[in-house]
Formats: C-alpha cells, structure tokens, sequence
C-alpha cells in the first residue's frame, strides 16, 4: 500500500476523531446558548479557567461568550462520582455507554469532510474510509446504537430505565424502515452509494434541493436551460422534497431529539435508560447522542445540501487538489453541520413532544406509506423523457390508483393504537 | 323564540396536514430568538436587560434604581438625629429573633454621658447573617424603633467570622433615621 496514502489515513483518523468530538462539545454549547435565547435568556456565558485553585488570586476569564463551558462540563463529569448501583446488571451495564457511543462514531468515518487533497501526487479523499455504500454502512452501524440503550435500559433493572430502553428500541427500528426507504429516491437520482461522489455531482449540477446552477450556468442565463434534463430536475424536487421532510424527521426519530424523545422523557420516565447512569458513562450516553445527531446532520447537508460544496459554482473556480482549497471546504461543511444544528434545537422548542401511539402511527402508516409511494413517483419522473406521452399518463393514473389504496389501508389502521376516550 | 343553529368549528385541510403549523411555529420561534438577540424581548427595558434576552446581568448590573422603597433586606441599627444609638438593649429582638441569629451585649451608661439618663446601650451587637431569615421580627418587636430592615442586600464574605455583622457594621448599613419615636429626647 501506498506509504503517503497509509500515513494520511492514520492522520485523518486522528484528526476527524478530535473534531468530531471536539464539535460534540461545541454542539453542546451551541444548543445551550441558542435555547437560552430562545427562551429570553442569556446561557452560560461567563465560565473561568479556574487558576484560583491554583493559589491565583482571581480566575481568568476568556472573553470568548462560554465558549469554555464544555471544558467545564467535561471536567465535572470525569470529577464525578461514578456510581453503580448495587442491583444493576454489571457487565451490560458498562457495556451499555460504549455501545452508544462507538457506532456514532465509526459511521462518521465514511461522510466525506471536505474535497479531496492532493499530497505529493497521490490524491487523498477527506473521508476515513471512501466507501461505495455509504449510506449502507452508516444505516448499518447506526442501527447498532439501539442495542446500547436498549442494553442499558435492561441492565439498570429499575422500571423507568427499562421502558426507556423499550421504546427507544421500538422507535429506532421502527423508524429506520422510513429512514431506508426515504433515502432511495436520492440514491436514485445519483446512481451512485458513494457519498463522494454523491457530493461532487451536486458540486457540478447544484445541490438536492437546490439546483440553482449546473454545468450550462446559473439558473438565470440561457445556458442552465439550454442544459439536458433541466426540467426533469426541477420536476424531481417534488419526490425529493418529500424525501427530504421523511428523512429529517426521521433523523430526529433515530436521534431520539424532540419531538420524538420518548425514550428519555423526563415528565414520564424520570430520565429514561440513562437515569442509573452517572459520571463519565452518562457523558458516554450524552456524548453518543450528540455524535448521532452531528452525523445525522452530516449526512443531511451531504445527501441533499452538497456537503462540503461552497455551491453556486464558487467551487469550480478553486483548483481542485490544493490544500487550503480542502481548508476551505471542511470549515464550509462544518458551517453547515452548524446550522443544522441550530435547526434541532429550534425544532426542539417548537414542536411539543408526541404521544407514543402517535409517533408510532407516524412511522408506520404515514412516513413509510409515503416514502413507499415516493420511490414509485420517483421513478416515474425520471422514466418520464423515455416513454410516450401515454406511458406516462398510465403510471401516473397507477400510481394515484395505488397511492388511494395505501391511503385507504392506513387510514382503517390509524388510531388503532390510541389509548380508549371515555 | 328562532333557533339559530351553529356549525361546529372544524378541522381544515391545512389544519389537518399539521405541517403548516410546524412550520408557523417555527417562525414564531426564530422569531422570538432574533428579538431576544437584539435585546427587543417584550419586557426586556422593565427587565433592566443586558441586551440577550431579558435577562439582567447580575453583578455587573443591579436592580437597585428599581428597588421599591418597602425592599427588606439586611436588618440594621440607627441613630437618631443626634446621632444618638436608639438601642437601649432591652434584647426583645434577641428573644424573639426565630434563628437565633441575634446576639446583644448590654452595658451601663457612664453618669457623666450626655444620654446617662437612657440608662442602657449595647456594648456588641452581632447579627449572624448566616442565620438571618429577614423575616422582620425584630424590627417590628423593637420598642424603641432602633432595628430596621434596610434595603441592603448584598452580604458577602469568604468565612463565617465575616458574615457576622458587628454594631459598627450594622451603624454603617443603617445611619441616621429621622423623626419618629423620640421618647429621649429634650427637644420633645
């Protein structure tokens, strides 16, 4: 194997660790001020390095508007007691955190963070491993994180936990069918897995849901509509519209964000599957759950917001290859990682939680309804230039045919679950 | 007497989908977070804000100028307009103070005193705010209205020996206090 190539991967290993973990702290700080001011106020903004411990004679504050504030969480909870309960179920209770955690992790190997870097003639792709199934691969061990709160919702055998535990699991798997579901129509459009080159398509032809430019120019000269398949890709943001809202909704489902975080609701559940935990395995809990939701919003801005793109065919002016072009290209992507950030916690203190049926109900019977009738519409865009006018008409008259069917089934099952009215 | 029949309001489409509300409420809340940052928060001038919310920044900024006159804070002693100290130590407040966190130390005035006639005046006043409740006992048992509770709030110290407040801290936060009783007074 390439030497260069070996080396760089070590590093970017490393590095993508640190920063990923570094902007769990970051995220945690962001949601903290951007829900203070929500809420009218004003956030931990004034946390000190504490050199009076040190026999100083007053602590140094850095004017960086709390920016230390993760240090100090962090601090508190290495500094914390670890208590273990003494009716707990000891191995899968410690195995429960790192099980949370260690997939969040590992899926943010394939999600690529900036454009590739040209070092010493060997071109290195900004993603730890530069799979052709990504999706596949971040679906698949994203899915290994429910047994980490299911586990510690079992091995805390203490009731609250354990209901936790149980509607976590039920949600996580009930919802990564809409997750799958929803995600074909993009790959469909793509014809690709590889989130790379997912990315480097949108960077040409405009992002998802944003195709404002392609190769023929920007959306307001005569080159972009001169350009095949324009109108094909205008008529396809409907369906990846549609993609779009099922997929984020179920992030946050898969997340166990507001307003789906049934598993941890404390005006139920005291603190759901993580209420025995304490110290440095509940940061482990809250570390993961952060880590999924960056994730989360990594592989958003990647399907459907060009990932690391600056976008408006800024990047095809940059030379591919130099390093501080990649610079530029990984603070693009975390900006945006940012935002979408910023976007859970307004989400979260807009919408009020869901009942548990209802987030069921929405899972089963809307979303996968709806993503199931999506791929099919999908299809029938894009098949649409390849058939006569009358094939067209034909499967959209199917289509509705089948989508009132499926409606028509739902709608006998909706509710059926909803607790009795007196 | 007609009868008017009236329609039950119900559900529209819109209303159904639930989507556009999700999406109004999200405008409500950003919103919201933009007044919040531009320190234009309903209430946020009442509040005293500091310009994030309406929220006031503690130490750097203070409530005092909107303090109201009835504000009970620290209790403290007073001199009358001869600079006279109005206890006399009878030690009701100290009998009465729920805590127990008064603690007097009575003394004969010398014959030779100006005020020999008063007969009695504190040697030590010591009123642990570690202990204080501010209920107000004392000020309202105090016989020769010597004791207040002054809108004094801020009662800090690094030990528990600085957070007793002696006689000449508690002269200190209460000053002279004008008018009322002057049952020792020549000038009556």
């Amino acid at each position: 194997m390439d030497q260069t190539l070996l080396i760089a991967t070590a590093i970017k290993i490393g590095v993508f660790l640190g920063v990923t973990l570094t902007f769990v702290s970051v995220a945690v700080i962001f949601e903290r001020r951007f829900s203070a001011i929500i809420q009218d106020r004003v956030g931990p903004n004034r946390t000190m390095i504490p050199i009076s411990i040190l026999g100083f004679k007053k602590d140094f504050a850095l004017p960086l508007g709390g920016l230390t504030q993760p240090m100090a969480d962090g601090l508190k909870f290495i500094l914390k007691e670890d208590f273990t309960p003494s009716y707990v179920r000891k191995a899968f209770f410690w195995l429960a955190p790192c099980m949370t955690m260690v997939p969040a992790l590992i899926t943010m190997a394939v999600v690529p963070f900036g454009s590739p870097m040209e070092i010493n003639g060997t071109i290195i792709p900004m993603a730890v491993a530069d799979l052709s199934v990504g999706p596949l691969f971040i679906f698949a061990i994203a899915s290994l994180s429910v047994y980490g709160i299911t586990l510690a919702g079992w091995s805390s055998n203490s009731k609250y936990p354990f209901f936790g535990g149980v509607r976590s699991c039920a949600q996580m798997i009930s919802y990564e069918i809409a997750l799958g579901l929803s995600i074909i129509p993009v790959l469909m459009v793509f014809g690709t897995l590889n989130l790379g080159h997912i990315i480097e398509e949108q960077v040409k032809n405009g992002w998802l849901l944003l195709p404002l430019w392609n190769e023929g120019g920007f959306i307001i000269g005569s080159g972009y509509w001169g350009h095949e398949g324009v109108l094909m890709r205008l008529a396809l943001l409907i369906p990846l519209g549609i993609t779009f809202f099922i997929f984020t909704t179920s992030i946050f489902a898969e997340t166990n964000r507001t307003p789906f975080d049934l598993p941890e609701c404390e005006t139920e559940l005291v603190g759901g599957y993580h209420t025995e935990y304490s110290s440095m395995k509940f940061a482990l809990f809250f570390l993961g759950e952060y880590a999924a939701m960056i994730i989360g919003s990594a592989l958003i801005i990647t399907l459907f917001f060009g990932g690391w793109s600056i976008g408006f065919g800024i990047d095809q002016m940059l030379p591919t290859g130099a390093w501080w072009v990649s610079l530029i290209h990984i603070g693009c992507f975390l900006t945006k990682v940012t935002v979408f950030i910023l976007f859970f916690v307004l989400v979260r203190w807009t919408v009020p939680r869901f009942r548990y049926d209802q987030l069921m109900d929405l899972g089963w019977i809307v979303f996968f309804e709806a993503a199931l009738i999506n791929v099919f519409l999908t299809a029938l865009v894009l098949a649409a230039p390849h058939l006569e006018w009358y094939g067209t008409v034909l499967g959209f008259a199917l289509l509705i045919a089948a989508s009132v069917i499926l409606i028509k089934i739902a709608k006998s099952v909706t509710g059926s679950q909803a607790p009795a009215r007196a | 007497m007609a009868t008017i029949k009236v329609k039950r309001p119900e559900l529209t489409a819109g209303e159904k989908i639930y989507f556009g509300s999700i999406f109004k409420g999200m405008v409500i809340t950003l919103r919201h977070a933009f007044k919040s940052l531009l320190g234009k928060s309903r209430g946020a001038e009442s509040f005293n804000s500091s310009g994030l919310g309406i929220t006031m920044q503690y130490p750097e900024q203070k409530w005092d100028e909107h303090m109201p006159d009835y504000f009970r804070g620290t209790p403290a002693l007073v001199t009358d307009e001869q600079q006279r100290e109005r206890c006399v130590s009878c030690q009701l407040c100290e009998f009465i103070c729920p805590p127990k966190a008064i603690k007097i130390t009575a003394s004969e005035i010398p014959a030779g005193d100006e005020w020999a006639r008063v007969e009695k005046r504190p040697q030590a006043f010591d009123i642990d705010m570690i202990r204080c409740i501010y209920c107000g006992m004392c000020e309202e048992v105090c016989p020769e209205q010597a004791i207040y509770l002054r809108p004094d709030y801020i009662v800090v110290g690094t030990s528990r020996e600085e957070m007793v407040h002696d006689k000449d801290r508690l002269y200190e936060i209460g000053g002279t206090r004008v008018g009322l009783v002057n049952k020792w007074n020549e000038l009556k």
